[in-house]
Formats: structure tokens, sequence, C-alpha cells
């Protein structure tokens, strides 16, 4: 079975196209475009809809291509149902639907977060029944499945790690996206500078931090050395969540996805701990990690098999779709 | 060692004779020597701290035998009781509401001097001789603030959601529980709980 899949949840539109083979995610394509913000400015909803409206289209046929199929052989459209920006959500949606009308194939909507876990269940061997912390710009949650569901064991209560380090990244003048920036200057920061360390039970919050190290920059500390403070400070807390959120429910993988996790610092510390209490640590490839198509396919794939249907009149899209409302009818 | 947790190691051992548990914060190696040392030493200290307060105030606690802030080590009574994450599930609607409503009037005697928890979960919570022993505040401050006091309420209700999923009505008897022994606004408290699930992300 083949599944072709559209994300548009907020800056990345992807086209992933799928084949599941005894069960496991077999990659045929996976194509992306980002869209950019000006300089100084984050996500404009509309902007990034344009953009993803521009160039849907051309990656569609860019997939087939990569992919060397035709589109007879689509046998599912999938697309991104939600959290995330309304605009984007429906230009992604409204493809899905065109293309599914199209080729008279079947529709189906997904939630994004829980397809960053299911693409790393699909693509990595040895990783089951994993703890996902789930890091981008809009998401910091630790999933992991409990009684037939997606559960959500901690999140940010305030912002995003990635919007805190974008945040951060716009007030010193970097350009979008500021992580992978912000990350190479702190590998020259030596000094650490104190930050508020904020858990509350299994969440967390960056807000707070972020105040702070504006303070730094006002106080004329060196970036290098707030850059490097942010990091071990924030992917500490990270981490020690997901920790918590591993002993809580007894679970030996932890699995990494969404942007950030393409941090090299994160990943180091992360799969400390894992080795720190013998336990498995799973990171997709950078294609799988940042959002994309091809987890939309998989997720819808999975879905449509264990006889999920939708139709084009109730695949409306979600933009506080969250986590745990999915009833996950494809594992035990 | 009895248990291993996310932070800490619980030991059993010996003190004066009596049989105490030892919390011992390890260090992890995935943060950086500063981090660490401070989050170590702060997090015994406060530990510490709170659980004598909160002991004085009439909330169930084991006894604090010594501490040792250089290698984040707390000497502590040993609870011969069960955790109540391992009995709420197989007790009785009756019992499981008694149990619930002590939980809810202990937390209300935390809150009613500022002390919070920070950490409330069932595996917090050790039912010994009728009475629950909270255990763990290694999360925890002194915050007067309603803010502070439904963020500490909310872990509790996300505990119950995720991990006795089975059993929806917990977190109203421990409410029930509550409301009767706190001696501030309790309206105030619940809707800043509704204000903090409606701040998660995509929440309605």
């Amino acid at each position: 079975m083949i599944c072709l899949g559209i994300e548009g949840t907020a800056h990345t539109i992807g086209i992933g196209l799928v084949e599941d083979i005894n069960g496991r995610c077999h990659i045929l394509s996976n194509v992306i475009k980002i869209y950019k913000p000006k300089h100084g400015g984050g996500i404009h909803p509309r902007e990034a809809a344009n953009h993803h409206a521009t160039y849907v289209a051309d990656l569609i046929k860019e997939s087939i291509k990569k992919a060397d199929i035709e589109y007879a052989d689509i046998d599912l459209v999938a697309f991104s149902k939600g959290p995330g920006l309304g605009p984007c959500l429906r230009t992604a949606a409204t493809a899905a639907r065109a293309l599914s009308l199209s080729l008279n194939k079947p529709i189906m909507g997904v939630n994004h977060c829980v397809a960053h876990l299911e693409i790393g269940r699909g693509t990595i061997e040895k990783c089951r029944d994993p703890v996902l912390l789930y890091v981008s710009g809009a998401n910091t949650q630790v999933i992991a499945f409990a009684e037939g569901k997606y559960r959500v064991f901690g999140e940010t209560l305030d912002i995003g790690i990635g919007n805190c380090l974008d945040k951060f990244g716009r007030y010193i003048g970097l350009d979008f996206p500021c992580g992978p920036k912000i990350e190479k200057l702190a590998e020259k920061g030596k000094q650490y500078l104190e930050l508020p360390y904020s858990i509350k039970g299994m969440d967390i919050a960056f807000s707070g931090l972020l105040t702070a190290a504006e303070q730094y920059v006002k106080h004329g500390k060196k970036i290098e050395d707030i850059c490097y403070s942010i990091q071990e400070t924030t992917f500490a807390a990270l981490t020690e969540v997901t920790e918590r959120a591993m002993a809580h429910t007894e679970k030996d993988e932890v699995l990494l996805g969404g942007g950030v996790a393409c941090n090299k610092r994160l990943r180091e510390m992360v799969k400390t701990m894992a080795q720190e209490r013998d336990a498995h640590f799973f990171v997709p490839s950078h294609d799988l990690c940042v959002d994309n198509g091809a987890m939309i396919a998989w997720l819808g794939l999975l879905m449509y098999k264990s006889g999920i249907r939708m139709n084009v009149e109730n695949s409306h899209i979600d933009q506080r779709f969250r986590t745990d409302r999915v009833d996950v009818s494809w594992r035990d | 060692m009895i248990y291993r947790g996310a932070e800490a190691e619980i030991l059993l051992s010996e003190f004066m004779n009596i049989k105490v548990v030892q919390k011992k914060r390890i260090p992890k190696k995935y943060r950086i020597k500063e981090i660490d040392t401070l989050l170590i030493s702060y997090r015994t200290k406060e530990e510490a701290r709170l659980m004598t307060e909160a002991r004085t105030h009439g909330v169930a606690v084991p006894i604090i035998y010594d501490i040792d802030l250089e290698n984040g080590v707390i000497t502590m009574e040993y609870l011969d009781g069960k955790r109540i994450k391992d009995i709420i599930e197989d007790v009785d609607e009756k019992e499981r509401k008694k149990i619930c409503r002590m939980i809810g009037e202990s937390i209300a005697k935390l809150h009613n001097n500022d002390i919070i928890h920070g950490d409330i979960t069932t595996s917090n919570m050790i039912l010994k001789n009728s009475r629950i022993h909270f255990i763990d505040f290694g999360l925890g401050c002194k915050d007067g603030e309603i803010e502070a006091k439904g963020v500490d309420l909310h872990v509790l209700m996300e505990a119950f959601n995720s991990t006795h999923a089975r059993y929806p009505k917990c977190f109203n008897y421990v409410l029930d529980g509550y409301k009767k022994e706190f001696k501030g606004d309790v309206k105030l408290v619940v809707k800043k709980i509704e204000d903090i699930v409606r701040r998660g992300r995509y929440r309605r």
C-alpha cells in the first residue's frame, strides 16, 4: 500500500510518499520547502500559507518523480489535520482533498505530533514503545503510549523550546531559524551564567529564562556564554522531564523528534541520560526529524489499515488538535 | 537500593540502630557540573526544609534524621506502608473516595502554610496507619500565590488523568477534601486550575 502525505502545520510544506512493507515504513520520496519569515519577525500565518499554496503542486510532482511511481499507484492521501496554524493547515488540507477527489482515492487527516512518534517506530528497527521528547518551534511535549492513547506526560506551560530559541535569536539580531545559529555560538561559550531552571512536576517553562537571558545581553555579557548557558539550562531541564516520564511510565526507550532534535548538544544529553539508565536512545534521520510529509503519510497509512475511514466531507482541520485526543487503534 | 527514581536513589540503611531510608541525589553526567552541583545541593536543602515545616503543620511526612548537603543525602524514617499508586485502583469506590479526600485535606494543610509540594503524584504518597504520608518534596518551594497552588493541584490532576484514567472521579474527591480544609478562597484555586488547563497548548 502506498500513501502520499501532505505536511503543512507551520513553516514547512512537505510531500512524502511511503510504502508499507511487512509493517515497516519504506520511504519512496520525501520533499519539503520551508517558508522563511522576514528579518526580525516570526512566522506570518497568511504569508506562510501563500508560500505553501505556491509550491505544493510542484512538490507533489517532484515527489512522484523521485519515487518513480505513477499517480495511479497512490492508494491513500493523508494530510496534517493539526495542531498548527489555520491558514497553513487549510492549504495542505485543500491540496489533499483535490488530490483525493481527482485520483478517486481515500483521504485521511492525521495528528502531527503523533506522526513524529510513529515515524520513529516505523523506520527505526528496535524502536517499539518509546517515550518521545518532541521539541520544535511550537511544541514541546513528552509523549508516551498508555492505556490506548498517546498521553502527554509533560509539556511546556508557556512557549515551545524552539520558539524560546527563536525569540532570543531575534533579540540578538539572528535570522529564522535561530536554533542552529545559537548552537554554533554556544560551542564557543565557556562560562556558565545562572538562568532560571523551571520544572513543575513533569511540565516545564521557558519564558522566565528568556527574560533573564535578555537581561544578560543588556548587561553586556558575552553572547557566546549566554547561548551556551541557555542551551545547557533548557536542554538539562528537557532531559530531566524526559527521564522523569521514563521513570514514571517504566519505559526503557527514548525517541527524539521535532526540529530542535537536530541540535547535537540536546542529542548528546538525552543519549547520556539514556545510557545512565540502561535505556535505548533513538533519533530518526534529519529529514524525518523535522516537519515532513513522509511521517504524515505513514501515520495515515497506519490509521487506514486499522480500519479508520474519513471522507472529504469530514476532513476538517483542527488547529488545536491535542495529542491525547487521538484514539490509537493501530497498536496495543 | 529499594528504588531508583529519575533523580535520586532510595537506599535502605541503618542509622543509630534503626531502619532508615536514605535519599541520595545522583549526579547526572548529561548536565554540566555547575548546574548539577547547584540543583543537587539546592534541592536537598529545600526538600529537608519543606518536610520539616510540613510536619509542624500536621501533614504526615517521614522524620528526618540527617542531612548531607555535599553528597545530596537525606536520611529519614522508613515508612512501612503502601504507595497510593499501587492501591488506588484495587480498593472499592468508597475507600477510594476516603483516601482521595484525605489527600485533598493534606494538600490544603500544606497550601494553608504556602508549602508547594511541586510533584504531587500517586507515587509520592504512602498510606500507613490510615494516614497519607507525603514523600519527595524535591521539586517543592514556598509560594503564597494562588498560581503556585493551582499548578500544584494541576500536577496531581494530570497524574490521575494519565495514570489512573479509569477512575475519573478521583480528582473531584481530592477537591472535596481540599475544600473542607483550605483556609483561603477555594473558588479562586479551582478557577486557577481551569485556567492552567486552558493555558496548556491547544486546549479549548
